[in-house]
């Protein structure tokens, strides 16, 4: 009991179970699951397959987080991908065929990469911080997008690409599916190779590791790729949802949920150890804390105001402080003893 | 895995830069204002001879006015960026403070009260972030994140749509225009370029200002030297959401109405032209004029672009490029001036 009361993603276990609960209590067609033309249907699905773009992007940036660094481009990198991708299928003779969107994704994929490697060459070889280097992009490369596109929204027809977002594998969302396939592989790649140990030594202390041997500058470097890549994937999720490009609103605000789903699975931004799972749990906390407040009637423009008080509070949890503090008014507490102590 | 971090951090501690206080130093550090100040001067000049009429009191005059908001917020800015933070939370707290004010001209709430509301919530916000990071020890990109969750909710809270402003005092603010045959000021820009050069002349001569810059030198020798960490650290948040919440109040008076959607992004076009006027991110230097230098740099490229006719999104990218030209350079001279002392 008190190793599973211990363990560091109890608590995000537990926030996401208490927000199913309250879901319940308050709609208990929440949890109800319907199976319909051999696909499932019900709210707890569509959390899933409305997660799909937060997971990839929050999965990629677990990893630059844990090399102590930090993406804020990945919203402009997901604008870029979609504008690319749809741009290939648009200017394509048969927009509907699998090869075209299948063509249409490698190419969006390929140039996030590029666009990954300008990030972590920035701050791997030229060793600029991380939120300096990658706002470069994210000022510039909204820009590019809109070039892209003509400054106009490019939509297309193309069944295999609406298949992305919204079609059904086996009845589960292919959407969640492919995020989950892409948690899987990252997952496997970095805790049964050695490349998970190194990238936490390298956030742990750059410098202690690169003088053990170990290539820094190579896994600060790869880390930005795979983060761009994943995030250009998830661009053509993203436009695939709403079929079409759209570069203002694509990824818009996604680097700061993506940086809250990392940390609310209880991953350092200070670098170092870090939480695959935990970060999973943080995206569906997110995406649940979502559909809730749609249920509730708030406005989708509103919620930022919920994530601050999300924010605050996981913040001051994590805060050896504010443990501080809690301990010693349990201890002593006399009255009006914060107010002096915070002011101490 | 210990005794690695205690090699790390000997062989930084060795590789970093001795304190010294020498005429060429402070020549080296304002190097990047300097270079962003030719830019500036290049820019104009490259401007006018391509368009003809670029360089004319009306075009200049209308830099200040446009951007006279970007300079505000810019100031305060440069106070957090130079104690090694960053604000997050500027450009919601711009779109927040234009919207309830103008909710609140709408309510016939007397303007003199309207900017001091706006102006406490600016200073409450940035204590709480403030508080969070100095006592709290959260990191402020990750403080100042939950200020622009929060503003931003707020503003949206507060309406959906934009409104409209018909306050003769607050609209006197930009429509009033002290001219001197074409050219042109309003209270907005004196108002400003007055913040410009108190906080100048705070950041250079103050001890205040001169803490500010020794937390960004290195927080823990601040501290050992006995100055005022804790109370300067806060108060430069609290200075920045102040300027933040004025800059909401001169874009209101600008635009004649609060949008709730205003300044989302704007953060970032504000670190961008800290960044271009000298500031170096990773704190300690950095000069209040540079940042004037810099928010002039992006409403000239920006007014230039207009003038072609270009689609607005070469702004962001010309900025984009402009900023990473300025990290290298920056990232160079720090590097040589590493080599030359060790």
């Amino acid at each position: 009991m008190k190793h599973v009361l211990g363990h560091r993603l109890t608590l995000p276990a537990g926030a996401l179970l208490l927000l199913v609960v309250v879901n319940t209590a308050a709609r208990p067609e929440f949890l109800k699951i319907a199976l319909r033309d051999g696909r499932i249907y019900g709210a707890l699905v569509d959390i899933l397959r409305q997660s799909a773009p937060l997971m990839l992007v929050a999965l990629g940036m677990t990893l630059v987080i844990a090399t102590r660094g930090i993406d804020l481009s990945v919203g402009a990198v997901m604008s870029v991908s979609g504008a690319v991708a749809l741009t290939v299928i648009d200017s394509s003779g048969s927009p509907g065929a699998v090869s075209t969107v299948l063509g249409a994704i490698l190419a969006g994929m390929g140039v996030a990469l590029v666009l990954g490697l300008w990030n972590g060459f920035l701050v791997a070889v030229l060793r600029i911080q991380p939120i300096v280097a990658t706002l470069v992009l994210m000022l510039a490369g909204r820009g590019v997008a809109l070039l892209i596109t003509d400054g106009f929204i490019t939509t297309v027809t193309s069944d295999p690409l609406e298949y992305v977002a919204n079609g059904a594998l086996v009845g589960l969302p292919f959407a969640f599916i492919l995020a989950m396939v892409a948690v899987v592989v990252v997952a496997l790649v970095e805790r049964r190779t050695a490349l998970g140990v190194l990238t936490e030594a390298v956030g742990i202390n750059p410098e202690a590791s690169r003088l053990a041997g170990v290539r820094s500058s190579g896994i600060i470097l790869s880390a930005y790729a795979v983060c761009a890549m994943l995030s250009g994937l998830a661009g053509v999720v993203y436009s695939s949802n709403i079929m079409a490009a759209d570069a203002n609103a694509t990824g818009e605000f996604i680097e700061l949920y993506a940086i809250l789903a990392v940390v609310l699975g209880r991953t350092s931004l200070r670098g170092g150890r870090f939480s695959i799972a935990g970060t999973v749990l943080g995206v569906l906390i997110i995406q649940t804390l979502q559909s809730t407040m749609l249920f509730v009637g708030v406005s989708s423009a509103q919620s930022p105001l919920v994530f601050a008080v999300v924010v605050a509070a996981v913040v001051l949890f994590q805060s050896p402080r504010a443990h501080d503090l809690a301990r010693r008014m349990r201890h002593t507490r006399p009255a009006g003893a914060t107010t002096t102590e915070v002011a101490a | 895995m210990s005794t690695l971090d205690a090699v790390g951090s000997a062989m930084g501690r060795r590789r970093r830069p001795q304190p010294t206080t020498g005429l060429l130093q402070r020549h080296a550090s304002a190097a990047p204002t300097y270079a962003a100040l030719v830019i500036l001067v290049l820019l104009t000049v490259v401007s006018h001879l391509y368009f003809g009429n670029f360089i004319t009191p009306r075009n200049i005059s209308s830099l200040l006015l446009d951007n006279a908001y970007l300079l505000i917020i810019a100031v305060g800015m440069t106070f957090v960026i130079i104690t090694g933070g960053i604000d997050l939370s500027v450009g919601s707290v711009l779109g927040f403070t234009g919207i309830f004010g103008a909710r609140m001209l709408a309510a016939d709430v007397p303007s003199a009260l309207v900017v001091v509301v706006i102006l406490a919530f600016g200073a409450t916000l940035g204590l709480c972030i403030g508080v969070l990071i100095h006592y709290f020890d959260v990191q402020p990109f990750v403080a100042s994140l939950a200020g622009l969750f929060l503003a931003r909710g707020l503003a949206f809270v507060v309406s959906l749509d934009s409104i409209r402003v018909e306050n003769e005092s607050i609209l006197w603010m930009q429509s009033r225009r002290f001219s001197l045959g074409d050219w042109y000021i309003t209270p907005t820009g004196i108002l400003a370029l007055l913040l410009v050069a108190v906080a100048a002349y705070v950041a250079r001569s103050t001890r205040f200002g001169r803490t500010v810059y020794a937390i960004g030198g290195n927080e823990t020798s601040a501290h050992l030297m006995g100055l005022d960490v804790a109370r300067t650290k806060v108060l430069v948040y609290v200075i920045c959401g102040t300027c933040s919440a004025l800059g909401g109040l001169v874009l209101m008076a600008y635009s004649g109405a609060g949008y709730p959607r205003n300044g989302i992004g704007t953060e970032l076009d504000v670190i961008a032209a800290v960044v271009i006027g000298g500031t170096l991110l990773s704190g300690g230097t950095g000069y209040i004029v540079g940042s004037m230098i810099g928010v002039f740099v992006y409403g000239t490229i920006k007014s230039a672009i207009s003038f072609k006719g270009a689609d607005q999104s070469w702004t962001k990218i010309s900025v984009g490029l402009l900023l990473l030209a300025f990290i290298v350079a920056q990232r160079v001279i720090v590097v040589r001036s590493q080599r030359r002392r060790s």
